[in-house]
């Protein structure tokens, strides 16, 4: 197992995704010998998982069972410990795409926080590229270093202790992108500009607030960046529902059998749930928006070095 | 204060124009899409592709040394180079375009020819002159009109029509004595009677909207999904669905695209989904393209400008045919054998003839009766034909190894028959490849994002996939997606289905003047994205469209 080549069957020190149902699902060492408890019963790794296929159905001890996931960056956003606030896949894919990484890219990024969006660059960037992540904080750094080689991409990404805003990302001239999520990023744009390569790059920050990105625009701007743009996106969830709404009486039922007119319930629908109701309904499939959404993430400001 | 760069604000005025192109677009093509111009005004004639063949094309080579003598870093693939693919940029808006020199080009209400950029650095600004040259700037200018007065409000503004003391016929004489852009903003300032009196922050707007009718600044930039995507979703959303560049960013997270995949893609969104896919595997792995009708249509593709090698490791594999290799039946022999001798030699469209010998025979799939749409986009296959052909120029221009190469290169050289053969093979060859890849049925991801309706095609496309692999489906509409949801439910094998839209904001963030922009987009499409396991009770079976039981209906709500 590796973050970045998936791999058919479950080995020993893989990290693993059980996934239990809708929505809910944790991430699992698998280690000879280990256990894992779960609402459908114990998993016994040595002989439940390891040598088994990724995506298969595992039986709990219970008589419930789960099915075993390859871990992905996106499946492992939505399953890490969170050491800080974090970036999900939404923002990320935009980030990703407006950055233009790719395979070879050199990344610079700061804070590490907890490297949901670490593993994502990384993912991308591999098998040529590096990312110089910094993080100030020592507990998340090291915690960051060791899940790094835990899911086998070390090599790809090198951590610093430092503040960003004092001291930059430790490496000048390398970067095709640069990443901020601090709450300062003004503070550590001219940085961000020495860190990018002579010939230019891409250069993006994550802010909550509408001021911090009035102070990084002008920090931008300042540093001759151009194309300044300022984004926000916003996932929308549907749920798939088959709905039926009634028909109201309008009291014209009394001449002969009405339903001639109005072809109700007849929707070609397959799996018509309520066939012979009292009342005439018509069925129909909805993508039902979730009640409440996230509304804001954060606002993502882009720009580009030039070499005018 | 500190001067903004100038960033068009999103203006009702800019809204009038997308309808217009819109409008055009049914109407006269040629005025809303100048590149399709091109096709007509006999840049994709055979004797073009005669020159191409015959290396009179001017190569990379040669442009390197024009670009040595331009900028001291030419070996840089950072520098505009001969038969490079790049992206005009003005404001917002983008074009792209093959470097190809003594070449008029027709962007923005301006021609001219890219002769003189090339050896610049990309990024690199450009005036045009009225010559039909660009001048390169290197530093954009500040325009600081040295008054600083400025109103307060605008009560004592009145609307007379008589401000600006230029007349039309003024402005256009400025233009035609081929006074630079800035000057003529300048002019209209000193000329305007209300300028003074303007607050500052109209007074901004003013020189911004001028600036951008008259100051005709364009930037050369390297093409890239970032680029590419949001420029087709501007000029012509309707060859690539109305996807979105958001909704193309999240197709390819969720998907997993990355280095060494095996991934199956089948879209019919002018090939920009296989580029942006292609870009995010940089040549590791291997991509399948099935396709629909007589051939893929690469024309976004191409203009990524991939290095060849990016191509060695792309297949393509028609639709009509998925079903007889998942059912085992699928044969070369049951194609009809390709002979082409007969066609003219010079007008060779890069083995687009098997395509059509290949779909014709057997029609199993729904595409069928589509068939006839597919050739009904005759400047799509010319735009793929002519730049793989350039690909392959380029490619030999700068790798000059393979010796296929080498011969194509030495000039006088007829194309004969026996190369005709070998490319044939060739393409046999890629075809049972693609077939054998298949067949495996442990693709590491399926992206679908087509004008067809997608249930069919992902019931299919999905038993190719292996375990745990994530898949993506785009649709312009959500109620085809809705129908994909519930028929997945009721086949099994995949978990986590989710249907979902994503909203793209932009912001103007300017000192005391943020706001989101007055317009946005109102839809880029819905994703369905989930991810393939052990379906345990149909593996036995290969049926594909078995009825469902109860039980694992059950099972699913568990």
């Amino acid at each position: 197992m590796s973050f970045i080549e998936y791999g058919d069957t479950i080995k020993e020190g893989d990290t693993a995704i059980v996934f239990l149902g809708h929505e809910s699902m944790f991430p699992v060492k698998v280690q000879p010998g280990g256990k894992t408890q779960t609402k459908y019963g114990v998993i016994r790794h040595s002989t439940d998982l390891i040598g088994k296929k990724y995506g298969s159905k595992v039986t709990c001890s219970k008589g419930g069972w789960v099915y075993i996931l390859y871990p992905t960056p996106e499946l492992w956003t939505l399953n890490l410990r969170h050491r800080t606030q974090i970036l999900y896949s939404t923002d990320i894919s935009l980030i990703t795409m407006m950055l233009e990484l790719k395979p070879g890219s050199i990344v610079c990024e700061s804070g590490t926080g907890s490297a949901s969006l670490s593993h994502a660059i990384i993912r991308t960037i591999a098998p040529t590229g590096h990312l110089y992540t910094v993080e100030f904080h020592q507990q998340r750094a090291e915690k960051a270093i060791e899940e790094f080689e835990e899911h086998k991409v070390g090599h790809l990404v090198t951590v610093k202790t430092q503040d960003v805003c004092k001291n930059g990302f430790g490496v000048t001239n390398v970067a095709d992108a640069v990443f901020l999520d601090i709450p300062s990023p003004w503070e550590a744009v001219g940085h961000a500009k020495l860190a990018l390569k002579h010939e230019g790059g891409r250069i993006c920050s994550f802010s909550p607030c509408i001021e911090q990105v009035q102070r990084t625009c002008l920090a931008l701007e300042e540093h001759g960046f151009t194309e300044i743009t300022t984004s926000e996106i916003l996932l929308r969830v549907y749920n798939v529902r088959t709905i039926s709404l009634q028909i109201p009486d309008l009291g014209k039922t009394a001449d002969g059998n009405s339903s001639t007119g109005v072809d109700g319930g007849n929707l070609s629908n397959e799996d018509a749930l309520c066939p012979n109701l009292p009342q005439e309904t018509v069925q129909f499939k909805s993508g039902v928006p979730l009640k409440e959404m996230v509304g804001h993430t954060g606002y993502l400001t882009f720009a580009t070095k030039n070499l005018f | 204060m500190t001067k903004w760069p100038s960033r068009p604000t999103a203006l009702r005025k800019k809204g009038n124009k997308v309808a217009s192109v819109a409008r055009a677009f049914g109407g006269n093509r040629k005025r809303a899409f100048p590149e399709l111009a091109l096709v007509q005004e006999g840049f994709f004639s055979p004797l073009f592709f005669f020159r191409v063949e015959f290396g009179q094309f001017p190569r990379r080579e040669d442009s390197g040394r024009v670009a040595m003598e331009a900028s001291p870093r030419s070996s840089s693939p950072h520098v505009i180079c001969e038969g490079d693919w790049a992206v005009l940029k003005r404001g917002d808006v983008f074009k792209a375009v093959a470097v190809v020199k003594r070449r008029k080009i027709v962007f923005e209400k301006q021609w001219f020819c890219l002769d003189n950029a090339i050896g610049h650095v990309y990024g690199t600004s450009f005036e045009v002159t009225s010559g039909g040259s660009l001048q390169p700037k290197r530093t954009l200018e500040e325009m600081n009109p040295e008054t600083k007065e400025a109103g307060t409000d605008n009560r004592n503004i009145i609307d007379d029509g008589k401000s600006q003391k230029l007349t039309h016929d003024d402005i256009k004489a400025l233009k035609d004595k081929g006074i630079k852009g800035q000057e003529i903003v300048q002019q209209l300032i000193e000329n305007s009677t209300t300028f003074r009196d303007k607050t500052e922050f109209a007074q901004d707007k003013y020189i911004k909207k001028k600036k951008k009718k008259y100051d005709a600044v364009m930037t050369i930039i390297k093409p890239s999904t970032r680029i590419l995507s949001t420029m087709y979703y501007a000029r012509e959303p309707g060859k690539i669905n109305y996807l979105r560049y958001d909704t193309l960013a999240q197709i390819l997270t969720w998907g997993n695209v990355h280095a060494g995949n095996k991934m199956i893609v089948m879209e019919t969104c002018a090939g920009l989904v296989l580029g942006a896919v292609m870009e995010r595997m940089g040549g590791y792995g291997s991509i399948v393209q099935i396709y629909p009708g007589e051939g893929p249509v690469r024309a976004a593709t191409s203009c990524f400008g991939f290095p060849k090698t990016f191509f060695d490791s792309l297949s393509e594999f028609p639709l009509s045919k998925v079903a007889s290799v998942l059912s085992g039946t699928f044969s070369l022999t049951s194609l009809p054998s390709v002979s082409e001798e007969n066609t003219p030699v010079a007008e060779d469209k890069n083995g687009s003839g098997d395509d059509k010998e290949l779909s014709r025979p057997e029609v199993d799939m729904e595409c069928g009766p589509k068939v006839a749409m597919e050739s009904g986009q005759p400047e799509d296959q010319e735009m793929v034909e002519f730049t793989s052909e350039a690909l392959d120029d380029k490619a030999k221009g700068t790798t000059f190894k393979s010796e296929e190469g080498i011969r194509k290169l030495s000039p006088n050289q007829p194309i004969n028959t026996h190369d005709k053969q070998k490319k044939q093979e060739e393409k046999k060859r890629k075809l049972i490849e693609a077939a054998a890849l298949l067949k495996n049925k442990d693709a590491d991801g399926l992206i679908v994002a087509s004008r067809f309706h997608p249930a069919s095609l992902l019931l299919l496309l999905l038993e190719l996939v292996a375990p745990s692999r994530p898949f993506v489906v785009y649709c312009q509409y959500k109620e085809p997606l809705l129908e994909c949801y519930a028929k997945l439910r009721e086949k099994g094998g995949v978990i986590n289905l989710k249907l979902s839209e994503t909203w793209l904001r932009n912001y103007q963030i300017l000192p005391d003047r943020s706001h989101p922009k007055l317009i946005m987009s109102g839809g880029g499409g819905y994703l369905l994205t989930g991810i393939t396991v052990k379906n345990e009770s149909i593996n036995t079976s290969d049926c594909l469209d078995e009825p469902s039981t109860k039980k694992r209906k059950l099972q699913e709500h568990h």
